[in-house]
């Protein structure tokens, strides 16, 4: 009886002291779950590094050594300052307008890392994927307003592939060109040097990571013209060819069969009307 | 007793006169030698360009080939769902055998750039006379130690480096500060002002976890001669760790002298402010107890008062 006692006081303390570490342990993980959850929000200036996993895996597995950092031969990678906005503190980063990534042949920050948040199944530079350049100011670029900048073009790693300048109608001048720096995403590896070049005090084009860059097709779209080359032969057997309707007037179609011809007896006594698309030869019509 | 006399005196005040300023500061001067030693390794290379070592205290790379990893960081990582390459994983398992044979804490007390930060705050906590505060259970630790691969495995993150003071205050160093003064200031009001040796005594889930790695180290302290001992208590005013000191040096009989619980940073200090150096270094199987010489003048009044 009188052993049993303090056994019975030790027992309602242990099980005190456990409950008060719980709900302690409870407090500060809760907030130490807020804090790593939102610490997961990239900047959208930021860029990994070449071969970085997805941000979710990649701060499961980026140590903040900064061992990508030191072996990165232009400077281009900094780790993250503690401080509100910024990509989680001490991961690796750059920022395409400040340094951009030069693609080095041997990707010396992959082969740096020791964890595999640089994923060393990148061996080949030009594969990598740390964003998507976009040129996002048609209307502050300098060939889109007709000018033959084309630095961004002239500076890409992977010119021709990543950036091509598609050839349009000036519409403004009515006789000049408009070379379009186009992107392909397919090729762009998201390097930024296209955004660093850029000549305008804010760049017109812009790396921008790829859930932002890009839409995405839906799962059963399937492009016509492809799936013909691809088999060969029309997807459907059969199918009766109808005359294309082309755009109206001021082109050459003006006078395609369904263009819109000003002059000709309309409705309502508007300027123009449409050229029936079938005459009956002949025949006065109905 | 003799002791009564010294009860006022700071604590290493006695061991000074006797054993000398260096005698009594020994293993201190080497400890900060050890601190400095393994910043300047990381420093040397951001400063003068000799890149012996590369990286931080959660992973670097020495001489291109040795590479290191913090095992906790691993462990969290693990929990987070990545599986760390090869290179991470032999440079965590070279640093856990090392700790695990020289003692855990030993990370604590010879390598860890916060230890001079609370150290510092604990002296002047001492020369302010403050009391010791709100202090969680030393057990906290390994409860928030449990927590954080808990929320690692929730979050999907390496979650303690979002706030690790230890690792945002070396890689600062090493890479740049900006905010992380201000971490270094909060630990440092914490200890002062909230919890007399809290942070590294209650709270730090990395100490934690370095203790239970030096569970079975070999290197321990032993209060191999306690029976010299004069009762001034200086190494329990030193000792960060204070509780882990009686179990060796107040046995009776043949119970173990070594100090054998896990949370012993190894620090030495407890060796050098002992006037008549009760403690020293020894490995985990050295059980044996010195008796003082007869001539000891001190030993003499005791053995009267037990006869
Ligand atoms: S590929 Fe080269 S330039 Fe680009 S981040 Fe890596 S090391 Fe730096
Ligand atoms: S080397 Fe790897 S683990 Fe280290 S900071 Fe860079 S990405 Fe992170
Ligand atoms: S980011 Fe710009 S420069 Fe780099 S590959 Fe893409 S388009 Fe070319
Ligand atoms: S308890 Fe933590 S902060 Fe204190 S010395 Fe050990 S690792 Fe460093």
């Amino acid at each position: 009886m009188a052993a049993a006692k303090p056994h019975k006081v030790d027992r309602r303390r242990f099980l005190t002291d456990s409950a008060r570490m719980a709900a302690g342990c409870a407090v500060a993980g809760s907030l130490l779950a807020y804090v790593a959850r939102e610490a997961k929000a990239l900047p959208d200036q930021a860029i990994r590094p070449p071969g970085a996993l997805g941000e979710d895996d990649f701060l499961a597995a980026c140590i903040r050594c900064g061992l990508c950092v030191r072996d990165c031969p232009y400077d281009t990678l900094v780790l993250a300052d503690l401080g509100q906005n910024g990509p989680a503190t001490g991961t690796p980063f750059f920022t395409a307008r400040e340094i951009p990534c030069e693609m080095c042949d041997d990707i010396p920050c992959v082969a740096a890392c020791p964890t595999g948040a640089l994923d060393k199944s990148l061996t080949d530079i030009e594969n990598a994927k740390m964003g998507t350049a976009v040129l996002v100011d048609q209307e502050n670029c300098l060939n889109f307003l007709g000018l033959r900048c084309d630095v961004c073009y002239r500076v890409c790693p992977m010119i021709d592939e990543a950036i091509t300048l598609e050839m349009r109608h000036n519409e403004r001048s009515g006789h000049h060109a408009i070379f379009a720096p186009t992107v392909h995403a397919d090729a762009c590896t998201g390097c930024g040097i296209c955004e660093k070049k850029c000549v305008l005090p804010e760049a017109a084009i812009k790396v921008l990571p790829v859930r932002l860059a890009r839409g995405a097709p839906a799962e059963h779209y399937r492009k016509g013209w492809e799936e013909k080359d691809a088999k060969g032969a029309p997807v459907v057997e059969g199918i009766i060819d109808l005359p294309d309707r082309l755009p109206g007037p001021g082109t050459d179609n003006l006078a395609a069969p369904g263009g819109f011809e000003p002059g000709l007896g309309g409705v309502d006594g508007s300027a123009g009307g449409f050229r029936p698309i079938f005459q009956v030869p002949g025949g006065t019509g109905q | 007793m003799s002791a009564t006399g010294k009860v006022h005196l700071p604590p290493g005040q006695e061991a000074r006169r006797v054993k000398g300023w260096y005698g009594a500061n020994r293993y201190l001067i080497w400890r900060r030698s050890s601190q400095v030693f393994f910043l300047v390794l990381f420093l040397m290379g951001p400063w003068f360009g000799i890149w012996w070592v590369k990286g931080t205290l959660a992973g670097s790379e020495t001489f291109r080939v040795l590479p290191l990893n913090d095992p906790l960081i691993l462990g969290q990582m693990m929990a987070a769902g990545h599986w760390p390459e090869a290179t991470a994983l032999i440079g965590g398992l070279i640093v856990l055998v090392a700790y695990a044979l020289i003692g855990g804490r030993v990370y604590c007390s010879w390598v860890c750039p916060i230890n001079p930060v609370t150290d510092a705050a604990h002296w002047l906590h001492d020369k302010l006379g403050i009391q010791k505060g709100w202090q969680p259970k030393r057990s906290f630790r390994y409860w928030l130690l449990g927590t954080v691969l808990v929320v690692s495995t929730l979050t999907g993150t390496i979650a303690w480096e979002v706030v690790n003071p230890v690792t945002m205050v070396h890689r600062g160093l090493i890479f740049g500060m900006g905010w992380v003064w201000g971490m270094v200031l909060a630990v440092f009001v914490f200890d002062l002002l909230v919890a007399r040796r809290g942070w590294c005594g209650h709270v730090c889930p990395v100490g934690a976890f370095y203790s239970l790695v030096g569970a079975k180290s070999l290197l321990r302290v032993s209060a191999l001669r306690r029976g010299a001992c004069d009762d001034c208590m200086d190494c329990y005013a030193v000792c960060p760790e204070n509780q882990v000191i009686s179990p060796a040096l107040k046995a009776r009989g043949d119970g173990s002298p070594l100090i054998l619980s896990p949370n012993c940073t190894n620090c030495g200090r407890c060796i050098d402010v002992c006037s008549v150096d009760v403690f020293a270094f020894t490995h985990r199987f050295d059980h044996h107890v010195e008796t003082p010489p007869k001539a000891d003048s001190q030993v003499e009044p005791r053995e009267q008062t037990a006869a």
